[in-house]
């Protein structure tokens, strides 16, 4: 009597569908080995809103008196296996259906495995995943964050790369041969049953310690007694502000300090203070109010409230002043103005190169020019034909 | 039984991986539908989605009006069945509330629409989760009411709906309720039935002499005053008590032409020798029966009573089910301010049910799983415990228990 759970942690509108293939690949591929089990996507999350975090579920079971204790549920307890399908957010997730900041092995079990798709290495992902404390295992599908999820892209494999990947991690739960089976008859494709095999022969499980990981503690918000709530459906408004870090010059919003918002974002707005015009552009058109304004009339994008839309890269008058980059690459939310304070030289030397490097590299909702995905489904394809890289 | 023809041999359906609001319309697709009409609200709106794509596929041939709000979508729906045709529709929360006016009518024309309330909290505040006081709006209206706790009963108690409410001795609209998200978004597995079974179950919609049609000269809905109101109220009253006969009828022939073992109106789950017992509806059975085979391996005696029809109120099955019993406990997923208990409907009705049983039984009220809130074990535990203490002092609790409500943080 075993009940199996796997997560998928997945960015809204983008991948909706593809996080739905896998969760659908894995209760059919069971119920060919006799097991019965069920899909569902965490009903509370907003899977509509573009790149918010949100998750989907397949819970499997030996018989239905058993799947029952998994059903009219959330979410499970724990998951034997969760599937991060964009490595951004291996920093931890804040939907709007949680409080706080969840790190992405929350639910995972002593034990179970944390399956990612990235283009990064296990050393640089724990960068970003928080600590867990006990055992589990890490294991990577080399790739970008797919898109194959969105309904006008094209299809990369990733789904059924994914499904290999978790018969390698998690044999007891559906064998190759089941996935292999029911991937043929969902697509009828013989290449993405190959595609599939080539991800279970290739990948390699990396055992995580327990005192591996970010050690940064998530924030978190303690939510309050019925008495001690408003009454009348009514919160109180985040008042209005003051002078930049509590000073007297420039001004800085308050802002909510329970819901933040960052781990919606997979591009970063990185900003040459020097370049800058204080033409206050990006400032008024950021839809998240997140830009401080300094002292000296600079914009400082600040990374807390910052859900990385790209506007204000786009109505930036200045060329290469404001620029997205992948968030991939950073490990924190500090703020680029004080190091730009501190040393304007250092600072300008790291932008100039970043914005050389990643110019163009863009992610989840980081398209700016027509065809762009086209040229990453090449990439995604041809990652699907090398195999792991790693 | 005797040998049975080639014709009568079982045709196996197919089985697919499908929600809740999924199986909801396949069985629209099974019962041929004329007409649906639809406007978008969660977790109503999934079924649409899923209606759209089976007209698309051609699986399934009808008008498919979207109409410009809920209470069009259900005034349309109101005069397609006055004519003659087989009608679905649906909504949830506050969108079934717009369109009240058309509800209440439809009853009392004897419209037999069915319906599906995908169940959902009465905004405001803006809320998702499942919360059974739309359905219950309609309770007193005549309309049958029934709550549905998996895919497989969705389908199956569809197709029974439309059954019943077409049935020239009945001539009623249904409402089928399904809790938002635990039932209408998440996917199992569901043995769709062969078209030709349902064939055999679910007779063409025949409206005789009531329909509308240029052949058929009738008006519908005159004026009327104090001379006539009291007499058609009775004849829907008098509807609604022959209902319970067709129902079981109809249930009979679910069996016996689809090979099952449903029970009409509700779920018994180990009540036989139960000292105590909770009822409810919906998908809070699926935690609570887990919690009474978790207790009865520690020796308590235990059990759950499940209403799957909650208009007609069986009341002899509820009577039967609970009297042996040393104390009941209500579960509400609903709200009911001011009652005499300041608890929820199903209490009251519960309690109402039980008072001409000798001895009579205490009643406990609790009000959980609000907004959607998930009844945890712990919480189906607490519930037990508190009806077990009713069991022992044998004298009902009327001060209604909220459970899993969030009390004071330090």
């Amino acid at each position: 009597m075993t009940t199996y759970a796997v997560e998928v942690v997945y960015r809204g509108i983008f991948q909706r569908t593809l996080s739905r293939n896998i969760c659908r690949g894995i209760v059919l591929a069971a119920h060919k080995g006799g097991k019965i089990g069920t899909a569902f996507g965490r009903y509370g999350d907003s899977p509509e809103r573009n790149g918010i975090p949100a998750k989907y579920f397949a819970v499997v079971a030996d018989d239905q008196l058993e799947l029952e204790e998994s059903l009219a549920k959330y979410e499970p307890k724990e998951v034997d296996v969760t599937i991060c399908v964009d490595d951004t957010l291996c920093k931890g997730v804040e939907s709007w259906a949680w409080y706080g900041l969840q790190p992405i092995n929350a639910l995972t079990k002593e034990g179970g495995a944390l399956l990612v798709t990235s283009k990064q290495a296990a050393d640089a992902l724990l960068e970003d995943i928080h600590r867990k404390g006990m055992p589990y295992r890490l294991a990577i599908v080399s790739g970008p964050a797919s898109f194959s999820g969105l309904w006008v892209y094209k299809d990369d494999h990733t789904d059924v790369r994914i499904l290999g990947a978790l018969a390698r991690v998690c044999p007891g739960l559906v064998s190759m041969e089941a996935y292999e089976q029911v991937i043929q008859e969902i697509w009828s494709n013989e290449a993405k049953v190959r595609s599939a095999r080539r991800s279970y022969d290739q990948t390699r499980v990396r055992p995580v310690e327990p005192a591996e990981g970010n050690t940064s503690v998530p924030f978190s918000f303690t939510k309050p007694g019925w008495t001690q709530m408003r009454e009348a459906l009514t919160i109180v408004g985040v008042p209005q502000g003051a002078g930049f870090r509590g000073g007297q010059g420039g001004f800085q919003p308050a802002r909510s300090e329970v819901f933040k918002k960052f781990s919606t974002r997979t591009m970063r707005p990185i900003v040459n203070f020097q370049t800058c015009t204080k033409c206050t552009l990006c400032w008024l058109q950021c839809p998240d109010s997140c830009f401080d304004v300094t002292p000296d009339g600079r914009y400082d994008a600040n990374l807390e409230a910052c859900c990385g839309c790209g506007v204000c890269a786009d109505v930036c008058p200045v060329a290469d002043c404001v620029t997205m980059v992948n968030e991939a690459h950073f490990n924190d939310n500090s703020s680029q103005y004080d190091w730009f304070q501190r040393d304007k030289d250092g600072y300008l030397r790291w932008l100039t190169e970043t914005v050389a490097q990643q110019k163009g590299e863009q992610r989840s909702h980081g398209f700016h020019h027509w065809g762009q995905y086209k040229e990453e489904i090449a990439a995604a394809a041809a990652a699907s034909e090398a195999g792991h890289d790693n | 039984m005797t040998t049975r023809t080639a014709e009568e041999a079982p045709v196996a359906g197919r089985e697919e991986l499908i929600s809740g609001s999924e199986a909801i319309a396949q069985a629209c697709a099974l019962a041929d539908i004329d007409v649906v009409t639809a406007y978008p609200i969660r977790p109503y709106d999934t079924v649409m989605q899923f209606l759209s794509r089976l007209i698309a596929d051609g699986a399934l041939k009808c008008e498919f009006i979207v109409a410009e709000s809920e209470h069009s979508q259900f005034e349309i729906v109101k005069h397609a069945s006055a004519v003659g045709a087989r009608t679905f529709v649906g909504s949830s929360g506050v969108g079934w509330f717009y369109a009240l006016e058309a509800i209440a009518v439809t009853a009392g024309l004897r419209l037999p629409v069915v319906a599906l309330v995908g169940n959902r909290a009465l905004d405001d505040p803006g809320a998702f989760g499942c919360e059974h006081n739309d359905a219950l709006a309609v309770r007193d209206l005549g309309w049958l009411m029934n709550w549905v706790s998996t895919g497989q009963e969705a389908l199956d108690t569809a197709l029974i709906a439309w059954r019943v409410a077409e049935d020239p001795r009945v001539f009623l609209p249904c409402a089928i309720s399904a809790d938002g998200a635990f039932l209408t978004h998440s996917q199992q597995i569901v043995r769709v039935p062969d078209k030709r079974l349902v064939d055999r179950f679910l007779p063409p919609y025949n409206r005789g002499d009531l329909q509308l049609h240029p052949d058929n000269p009738i008006t519908i809905a005159p004026q009327v005053n104090e001379d006539w109101l009291m007499e058609m109220r009775k004849q829907t009253d008098a509807a609604m008590r022959r209902s319970r006969d067709v129902i079981i009828e109809a249930y009979l022939d679910f069996n016996r032409i689809f090979h099952r073992d449903l029970t009409p109106f509700t779920e018994e789950y180990m009540t036989e020798d139960a000292e105590v017992i909770l009822v409810g509806v919906g998908t809070l059975a699926l935690p609570i029966k887990v919690a009474v085979r978790r207790l009865r391996e520690q020796g308590q005696k235990v059990g759950f009573l499940r209403l799957k029809w909650f208009r007609p109120f069986p009341m002899p099955e509820v009577q039967k089910a609970l009297s042996k019993a040393k104390a009941v406990g209500v579960i509400d997923r609903d709200y009911s301010f001011g009652s005499p208990m300041h608890g929820g409907v199903l209490a009251h009705e519960v309690r109402s049910a039980l008072y001409d049983v000798e001895p009579r039984v205490p009643v406990v009220n609790f009000v959980a799983g609000l907004g959607g809130r998930e009844i945890t074990q712990p919480f189906a535990r607490e519930m037990f415990a508190i009806t077990q203490q009713a069991a022992q002092s044998g004298a009902s609790d009327t001060q209604t228990h909220w459970i899993g409500v969030r009390e004071n943080q330090e």
